[in-house]
């Protein structure tokens, strides 16, 4: 496919000194637009993001909301959040599509522990590259958004790819296209935000003074931005956070400390080599490498006779050796 | 495998250094990256469109397999076609998860039969089930074939059997099922349009000629207020809305929504105004009254193209007291619509008076008529606000100039009612005051349910109907000349085009399609061969017929009655009543299994119902070559990607099977009324499958000769395609099934199947996309988008325009093309008097304008205009049903019905992905009711008519107001439909357990969106059947 290891720009818990080649750097950033003010609600993207992505989440019940799946789950990339709110004396149904925002400076990338877990492409995409996650669960607590869900089945992360599998191939993601309202608009980041000022023109006609975009700086700005009609109170859409920040833990454990851990690990090695350098290598006696070589072989022996069923296994069990 | 003490510290040692390297970034490999590969490369790509609603979206089917002999093909991923001008690209949530329908688990995969007092299916071969269902047919048939009535005339009809054909099958299976079922002379032959768009078909084509969406879904971008009332298109339709987007968001469009809930049509709207439901005609007669009394009138498109100046007769008349109009006759619960005509002059055209001065042309009687309708009078019948209802008004005030247009979106919040008729006729009337029918961004767009209900109810799947709005002879018409004469109406004008005045020439068509060359002028091309009918034998009487024993087979083909009837529960007892019932479907139906237990949502006992029923798997759309018309009237064709899986079969094939082995018997056994089945037309090279191209050819039709012009040239030769019904002849000359379809397959190609996007004007007409009938014209009556002397009333809009010689423009003229402006001729072709009909004549059975009445289950008791007459005077309601009504004082909720975004009827309860994203059922229900109630959110409930209950977890919301109506609080339960309990949703109740078993007076519609309901809390728990 036509998306490979030079288009990355950035890779989990890999140092700056060796750094995933990043020469095609010279891209379109490319983002999605949620149209909240022309949201129905009505989940076909959830759908076709689950049927694009060979997605099943479990048949659940109904708690009393229109929310379902009730949450974000590993086979659940995106839901819909309704809001029954009041403003100025006006009732309104705010519905909002949640799922990754593929942020500048993503938290869940900062935090993962596992090298090239999690990558961003050069346009901007955020991706799991879900056969190296140990499944630590630090992207999600890295997250100012609470988006990665760990699956109980594989024990490992999932989330939104922004369809990077379509994107390669100059297609939009499957829930832009199937939008029925056109609520989700993609494009390069660039349009994207020319479109979102003429959106946000119209709604401050319609009454809507403080409509504006959700593109929050403190991540670096996203690849996945709203159109809000009350872009003052982020909050009221369903808890979208007023301000989001990666974690101060996530950020001193990757930042601040990562340094110290490594100034620490290199005088941890000094002192081998200085103590190599000033006594010497530790002696082994012949005897002592005799005996325990005798000693193996009778534990050997011993332990084929109880397990040994066929000579096949034997075999195998020398061929290991 | 094993170590040795030292090898296991070297191991340790370096696994230590290696993580801790690794962790620290240090690592000097790099992982490999990659994206998901594309999985559509190299699969197969086949352009179809949506099976579920009347949108018609483009759905491009990927499957595996290229075709090879050894490959079998399986479709494995779909998604929106980008071309498609309406939906492009997009799909909604049903469509986006249909591949999780099409390759549904549950799908019926094998013929099944259901032995009687058993309680499972068995397997049964296609020819054991074919040959048995054949022979039941027979036998009921020979049993109960009328050939005379009672006075001896010939009637040839079969009243025993029922067929149902689903609103979702093609064209194509629609007319094989029609040319069978009328050729054993059925008589109870319907679809899915009889529970819903009806009253569309009624009112509108009484109003303006045809009943027909106005417009198209495109053409919703160029309006400047957008009505949705009466309907939810985001929720119902929600890639056609994407045009209302449009027009909101690069047309300054106002989005107005009015509706009992603030739904998802709300929630993008400008305003949102609460309604009373039911209440609609108050609220639409309110603004006709606010128009005429502020001048809010287009009064150059008043005179020119509605009858506001044509004189009505002295002897009509309408009561304020007593809510009756002249001509009522209380016994009989009918009126007699004499009085509601024209006066006429000697020649027998319509006298007029365009000063509009004369007390009793229409334009004063309308006056008259609605005075009534004060904003007061309205904010105590609906529960709508004053100033709410102001603000519509003047909404759609400034839409009476000519440069602005208001368009209507409505759909089943209108149709279903005892009057649902006349709400639709109330808004029709006041888009004539306004001049914004046959313009653009204008009209009355019915937004229809089913993907194929329009195309099934041109195709005429109506009881006493035939294709293309001809109408099947009734028993009093004897005759073809007389049942032509009685048919074929007169011009109310002297240069009226009178459009149905070809009444001859499109039924003789149809009878030679139908008898090919068994038809001849001396048999009056097989006039006795059809039934005549005695009275309409829609499913709700048919329903009846079963409960009183009057019925003994029912062929349900994608068709669900059990959930889609009013009263499921005496629906169920009717069926458990039949001989046999056939389903012929893709999934599993409540219907089909009406006989198993399953538990409180269906509790029966197997062993107590002795019907036979047979299950035989068909194809779904996926599967077939066909067309299905969406809601303007595209006729597309689409492609099939796969075969049907295991042993399903086609449509036509599993029809054409019955009836082939049916005709074999009766030449075996003999029986009564075997003319028409024998000579019923049957040019089909393999006899057992007639070819989707094949019946489309025949529905379109062919000249039977040689047809030729006024100078003796021959125009088409015999044998070819015909062009367009203007080639039609009353002579036997030419055939043609479905006459307003002549014109979709000529010898050009089939031009339903065209797909060129392009769209010149920009203005939304895409005149290369497929078909539209009539004659591929967008936009109904665009003749009245010019002024009298032909000029455009808005060169912005231009649709057609008379350039000295003939009518060109942007649009195909729904006009004679080279009628002058100067013959006066009206624009409606379709009515006799050429005019949009403010006063609808003796078009309806209710009255020629239309008056507020209450449901049949009013909360309020009474009718505030008139309290002697409550409910509509002419619906026809049957005394066991009348007494299954329910009273305000033990129901004291208004119960209404409704579907939701995420599912399509009890379809999708058997795909996965729309299982998923709404799994459970539920109602709604105000913060208000629910504090009186003691109702939390999620607590299970029950709600209960007085005809069954069902059970659902709770959604309290703010969503859903208490109004205020006639000093009463007015609370309303929302009651979704969808769910059933043969799905993959969590077994649920059919709704329609609580709903009552009557219909709008015209077309028999049921009440299903306001009847009367309790509510109490049942438990807090999740499990509720």
């Amino acid at each position: 496919m036509s998306l490979q290891t030079q288009d990355i720009i950035k890779r989990s818990a890999t140092n700056r000194l060796t750094p995933a080649p990043k020469a095609r750097e010279f891209q379109q950033e490319v983002a999605k637009l949620i149209d909240v003010t022309t949201c129905i609600g009505c989940k076909a993207c959830q759908v076709a993001c689950s049927e694009w992505n060979d997605l099943r989440a479990e048949i659940s019940d109904t708690v009393g909301v229109y929310d379902n799946p009730r949450d974000l789950a590993p086979k659940a990339w995106t839901v819909m959040r309704y809001s029954e709110v009041e403003v100025d004396g006006h009732f309104q149904w705010l519905i909002r599509k949640d799922g990754c925002m593929h942020c500048s400076d993503p938290g869940c990338l900062k935090s993962c522990p596992a090298e090239g877990a999690i990558i961003q492409y050069a346009n901007g995409i955020v991706d799991f590259q879900s056969e190296h996650c140990i499944g630590c669960g630090y992207c999600v607590a890295g997250c100012p958004f609470n988006i990665p869900r760990i699956s109980k089945e594989d024990n490992r992360a999932y989330k939104c790819t922004l369809c990077v599998d379509r994107i390669a191939v100059g297609q939009e993601p499957a829930c832009v296209k199937t939008c029925p309202t056109g609520a989700i608009h993609f494009g390069t980041k660039e349009d994207m935000i020319t479109y979102a000022d003429e959106r946000i023109v119209d709604l401050k006609n319609r009454g809507f003074q403080n409509a504006g975009l959700y593109n929050p700086q403190q991540v670096g700005g996203t690849h996945v931005m709203y159109v809000l009609h009350h872009a003052n109170q982020p909050s009221l859409y369903h808890g979208l956070p007023n301000n989001p920040h990666i974690s101060e833990i996530v950020k001193f454990w990757k930042g601040a400390w990562k340094p110290i851990s490594a100034a620490a690990f290199v005088a941890t090695f000094a002192g081998l080599v200085f103590h190599y350098m000033a006594v010497g290598p530790i002696e082994v006696e012949e005897d002592d490498v005799e005996r325990e070589k005798e000693f193996e072989h009778q534990a050997r022996k011993a332990f084929h006779a109880k397990n040994a069923k066929t000579t096949s296994t034997i075999i195998e069990e020398n061929r290991h050796e | 495998m094993l170590f040795n003490r030292r090898q296991f510290f070297k191991i340790c040692a370096g696994g230590m250094a290696g993580t801790t390297v690794a962790t620290l970034g240090f690592s000097p490999n790099v992982a490999l990256a990659q994206t998901r590969q594309y999985k559509l490369l190299r699969s197969s790509e086949t352009r179809n469109n949506c099976t579920y609603c009347s949108v018609g979206c483009g759905m491009l089917l990927y499957s595996r397999g290229d075709g090879a002999k050894n490959a079998v093909s399986s479709i494995f991923h779909v998604e929106g076609d980008p071309d498609h001008p309406v939906s492009r690209g997009s799909l909604c949530p049903k469509g986006a998860g249909v591949l999780d329908y099409i390759k549904s688990e549950n799908r019926v995969k094998y013929p099944q039969y259901r032995a009687p007092g058993s309680d499972k299916w068995q397997s049964i071969s296609w020819d054991e089930a074919i040959d048995r269902i054949a022979r039941l047919m027979k036998a009921d048939r020979d049993k109960n074939f009328i050939a005379q009535n009672e006075q001896g005339n010939t009637v040839n009809r079969w009243t025993t059997t029922g067929w149902l054909v689903t609103s979702a099958a093609s064209n194509e299976t629609g007319w094989l099922a029609f040319k069978v079922a009328r050729a054993l002379g059925m008589l109870s032959l319907e679809t899915q349009a009889r529970v819903c768009h009806g009253p569309s078909v009624s009112s509108l084509a009484a109003t303006y000629g045809r009943g027909a969406m106005t417009n198209n879904w495109n053409d919703i971008k160029n309006a400047d207020v957008i009505i949705v009332m009466g309907g939810n298109a985001a929720e119902a339709h929600p890639v056609g809305f994407k045009w209302a987007m449009e027009a909101k968001i690069h047309n300054g469009a106002e989005l107005i929504a009015i509706d009992p809930r603030f739904q998802r049509t709300a929630s993008v709207a400008d305003l949102y105004v609460p309604i009373r439901s039911g209440s609609d005609i108050t609220f639409l007669l309110g603004i006709i009254n606010y128009l005429i009394s502020h001048n809010d009138v287009n009064y150059d498109y008043l005179i020119t193209h509605t009858n506001a100046s044509l004189i009505v007769r002295e002897d009509f008349n309408f009561d304020e007291n007593q809510g009756l109009f002249s001509g009522y006759d209380e016994n009989t619960r009918h009126y007699d619509t004499t009085s509601w005509y024209y006066e006429l002059d000697e020649k027998g055209y319509a006298l007029r008076d365009e000063t509009l001065q004369h007390p009793r042309c229409v334009w004063n009687l309308l006056k008259k008529h609605v005075h009534r309708y004060t904003p007061e009078v309205v904010n105590n019948i609906t529960g709508s606000s004053v100033e709410h209802f102001i603000h519509v008004c003047q909404s759609l005030a400034s839409t009476k100039t000519n440069n602005r247009a208001a368009t209507f979106l409505y759909a089943l919040g209108w149709t279903q009612h005892s009057y649902g008729t006349q709400i639709i006729r109330t808004a029709a009337m006041i888009q004539l005051l306004l001049g914004n029918i046959g313009v653009m961004g204008g009209g009355i767009n019915a937004l229809r349910g089913h993907s194929n209900i329009q195309g099934l109810t041109d195709v005429g799947l109506l009881s006493n109907r035939l294709p293309a709005y001809l109408e099947l002879p009734k028993d009093s018409q004897l005759t073809l000349e007389q049942y032509l004469t009685e048919k074929t109406p007169k011009p109310l004008g002297p240069s009226e085009v009178n459009f149905w005045g070809n009444y001859p020439k499109f039924f003789v068509s149809f009878m030679k399609s139908m008898y090919g060359e068994k038809a001849t002028a001396e048999n009056s091309w097989g006039f006795d061969w059809l039934p005549k009918w005695d009275k309409t034998y829609d499913v709700l009487q048919f329903s009846k017929m079963m409960r009183d024993g009057q019925a003994n087979g029912f062929i349900c083909q994608g068709f669900n009655p059990l959930a889609a009837l009013p009263d499921k529960n005496a629906v169920r007892e009717g069926l458990s009543k039949l001989k046999f019932l056939v389903s012929i479907d893709p999934m599993p139906t409540e219907t089909a299994v009406f006989w198993q237990n399953h538990g409180e949502s269906n509790d029966v006992d197997p062993s107590q119902i002795q019907t036979e029923v047979f299950r035989l798997p068909a194809n779904c759309f996926a599967e077939e070559n066909g067309t299905i018309v969406n809601s303007s009237r595209l006729l597309q064709w689409h492609w099939a990607a796969a075969t049907p899986p295991a042993q399903a079969k086609y449509d036509p094939e599993i029809i054409a099977r019955i009836f082939l082995r049916i005709k074999e018997l009766y030449l075996e056994e003999g029986g009564p009324g075997q003319e028409p089945i024998h000579n019923l037309s049957w040019n089909y090279s393999i006899p057992n499958e007639p070819s989707a191209e094949e019946l489309a050819k025949d529905y379109n039709g062919y000249a039977l000769a040689d047809l030729k012009d006024d100078n003796g040239n021959i125009t088409v030769k015999k044998g070819q395609l015909l062009s367009g019904f203007a080639q039609l002849k009353a002579d036997g000359t030419t055939s043609s099934g479905i006459w307003i379809f002549c014109g979709c397959w000529t010898e050009q190609g089939n031009q339903m199947a065209r797909r060129d996007p392009t769209d010149p004007s920009g203005k939304g007409i895409h005149a290369g996309w497929a078909w539209a009938w009539p004659m591929n014209r967008r936009i109904l009556y665009n003749r009245a988008s010019a002024d009298a002397n032909g000029k455009a009333y808005d060169q912005n809009k231009l649709l057609i325009e008379w350039n000295g010689n003939q009518w060109t423009g942007n649009d195909i003229p729904d006009f004679p093309t080279t009628l002058s402006p100067d013959t006066k001729a009206g624009a409606f072709i379709m009515n006799n008097d050429g005019l949009g009909g403010l006063f609808c004549l003796n078009r309806l059975v209710d009255g020629p304008f239309p008056e507020h009445y209450e449901p049949f289950e009013t909360p309020i008791n009474t009718n505030p205009l008139h309290p002697k007459q409550i409910h509509s005077p002419a619906v026809r309601i049957f005394d066991e049903d009348l007494v299954r009504l329910g009273k305000a004082e033990q129901f004291p909720y208004v119960g209404t019905t409704y579907s939701i975004t995420e599912h399509f009827h009890f379809w999708t309860q058997h795909a996965r992905l729309n299982a998923i994203i709404q799994p459970q059922q539920f109602i709604e229900i105000s913060e208000n009711l629910a504090k009186q109630k003691g109702i939390k959110v999620g607590d299970t409930v029950k709600v209960s008519s007085n005809r069954g209950y069902i059970k659902a977890k709770a959604v309290v919301t703010k969503r859903l107001p208490t109004l205020t109506v006639d000093g009463k609080q007015i609370e309303t339960i929302g009651i979704p439909i969808v769910w059933g309990f043969t799905g993959q949703t969590q077994k649920g109740f059919l709704v329609n357990g609580l709903t009552p078993h009557l219909g709008d007076a015209n077309s028999q519609t049921p009440e299903y969106k306001t009847f009367l309901v309790n509510i109490e809390k049942v438990s807090s728990e999740t499990s509720i059947a």
